[in-house]
């Protein structure tokens, strides 16, 4: 039995190993990015269909995402009560907020005469969309996945503050509730790492699924600056290189 | 009960309105924590994106710090420095001054790096010097994203001041935490709807400040 001082040595209130925790948050947070993907693929469909349904959908995403974790997660305790859906509800919506720009602007840079040599091809629009389009749009969408990844995998660690539903973060509380300082360092390392590590993952696969594209090219490079530019902005961005290229 | 029952009921009890632990007390504390951060955070992101931008150098490192920035979960560094350095403003400024220099600086290089250049090769060929290039043409041309990543940064950290209360500090957070503590929903939902119309006030002020700042020039060739 260690002297309670350790890093790995968790408080029995956790009720999980220290992998166990690596689990549930890695659940709580991947879990959302993934609906959340699936949400926005359609609704982004919308918005390339209907270019006039964009700019709502945009200043709803918006606000959406101005709307602190914190608050989210309280609003959410009256529904669900203090469970993990209520982490991953609203981490799902911030993953949709990323993703549906970042899919629009992917999906609208398919070069027009891309889309013509296709339908000439004969191409139905739903092979069109997965044999064309979606393919072409993988950079740009992985650039949102490798945001909402990375910001996901940190935010859980703020449902430990309605109540040990944080993954690793519910080390924090315990931390300060027992005054077992070396735990809070323990989170903050493995959730950084967790999420450097998910973010390098995310980085190959859109290597893999992109052979075209010559390794580290300016195009990948630049789809990451623009993601990194929080999702608004480069929304934003995008309108104002569209402007400009008019 | 519904929420909105809740957030009415806090709004309308006449003891949330006055006092150390009244509204207005908490709302003031709370922008004063969030705005001195962001002004921290400007002062450094806003400079740097400038120069890196107006070079087109650093973009990878940029992007490097964008992504490590993110992947720190700000309540795990707020719990951190709250440890390290006891109570006080300094252990809140850290992680928030961290959420918030990203967004500015990336977007800045980004910004400046990316302006229309034939206006800036128009300049120079006028005789325009690089920092009256900088000033007077790169920068009325990159302002509006430029705000907008300044935007970004400030409902972040609107926001996230949430948590300072989570280390004994003060702002509109208090309500959440000391709601949850108590066991008073009420408490605990009309803090969090302050805090969320807050943010998303933010957005609308914004929208004016770039009315009033961005050249109309520039304005216009964005539609």
């Amino acid at each position: 039995m260690s002297g309670g001082n350790g890093y790995f040595d968790l408080p029995s209130d956790l009720q999980h190993s220290y992998a166990g925790l690596i689990g549930i948050h890695l659940e709580e947070s991947l879990i959302p990015v993934a609906a959340g993907l699936v949400l926005s693929l359609p609704i982004a469909q919308l918005c390339v269909r209907y270019r006039w349904a964009y700019p709502p959908v945009l200043w709803i995403t918006t606000v959406l995402y101005a709307i602190p974790s914190i608050a989210f997660f309280v609003f959410l305790i009256d529904y669900t009560g203090v469970s993990q859906t209520t982490v991953e509800i609203p981490l799902t919506v911030y993953s949709l907020v990323v993703l549906v720009p970042a899919i629009v602007d992917g999906i609208r840079s398919v070069p027009a005469e891309t889309m013509a040599a296709s339908e000439a091809m004969g191409f139905t629009a739903v092979q069109r969309y997965f044999q064309v389009q979606l393919p072409l749009a993988v950079p740009a969408i992985f650039a949102g996945l490798r945001v909402a990844t990375v910001s996901s995998i940190s935010l859980v660690s703020v449902g430990t503050a309605i109540g040990n539903q944080g993954g690793l973060g519910n080390l924090l509380g315990d931390a300060l509730t027992y005054h077992r300082y070396n735990l809070a360092v323990t989170s903050v390392v493995t959730i950084a790492l967790l999420a450097i590590v998910f973010d390098g993952l995310l980085i190959g696969l859109r290597m893999l699924l992109t052979p075209w594209l010559p390794r580290g090219s300016g195009a990948a490079r630049k789809a990451a600056l623009a993601a990194a530019v929080e999702p608004e902005a480069g929304a934003e961005k995008a309108a104002a290189l569209e402007g400009a290229a008019r | 009960m519904s929420l909105l029952h809740y957030i009415n009921a806090f709004f309308s009890d006449g003891a949330h309105w006055h006092g150390y632990d009244g509204i207005p007390h908490r709302l003031a504390e709370h922008l004063q924590y969030s705005f001195t951060a962001l002004g921290i955070a400007a002062a450094i992101g806003l400079p740097l994106g400038l120069i890196t931008g107006h070079t087109g150098r650093g973009g990878n490192a940029l992007a490097l710090i964008a992504t490590a920035a993110r992947a720190l979960p700000t309540l795990g560094l707020l719990v951190l420095m709250f440890i390290w350095l006891g109570i006080g403003e300094t252990p809140v400024m850290i992680p928030l001054v961290a959420l918030a220099v990203p967004p500015i600086l990336v977007t800045t290089y980004e910004a400046v790096r990316t302006a229309d250049p034939a206006p800036v090769d128009a300049a120079r060929g006028m005789g325009m010097g690089p920092i009256a290039v900088l000033f007077q043409v790169e920068l009325p041309m990159a302002l509006p994203l430029i705000l907008s990543g300044v935007r970004s940064a400030t409902i972040q950290v609107v926001s996230t001041t949430a948590i300072a209360a989570y280390v004994s500090l003060g702002g509109l957070g208090r309500y959440i935490f000391d709601g949850l503590y108590q066991r008073n929903y009420e408490i605990v939902v009309g803090g969090a709807a302050l805090i969320a119309l807050l943010a998303v006030a933010m957005i609308g002020v914004f929208y004016l400040v770039e009315r009033l700042v961005v050249s109309p020039g520039v304005r216009l060739r964005r539609r």
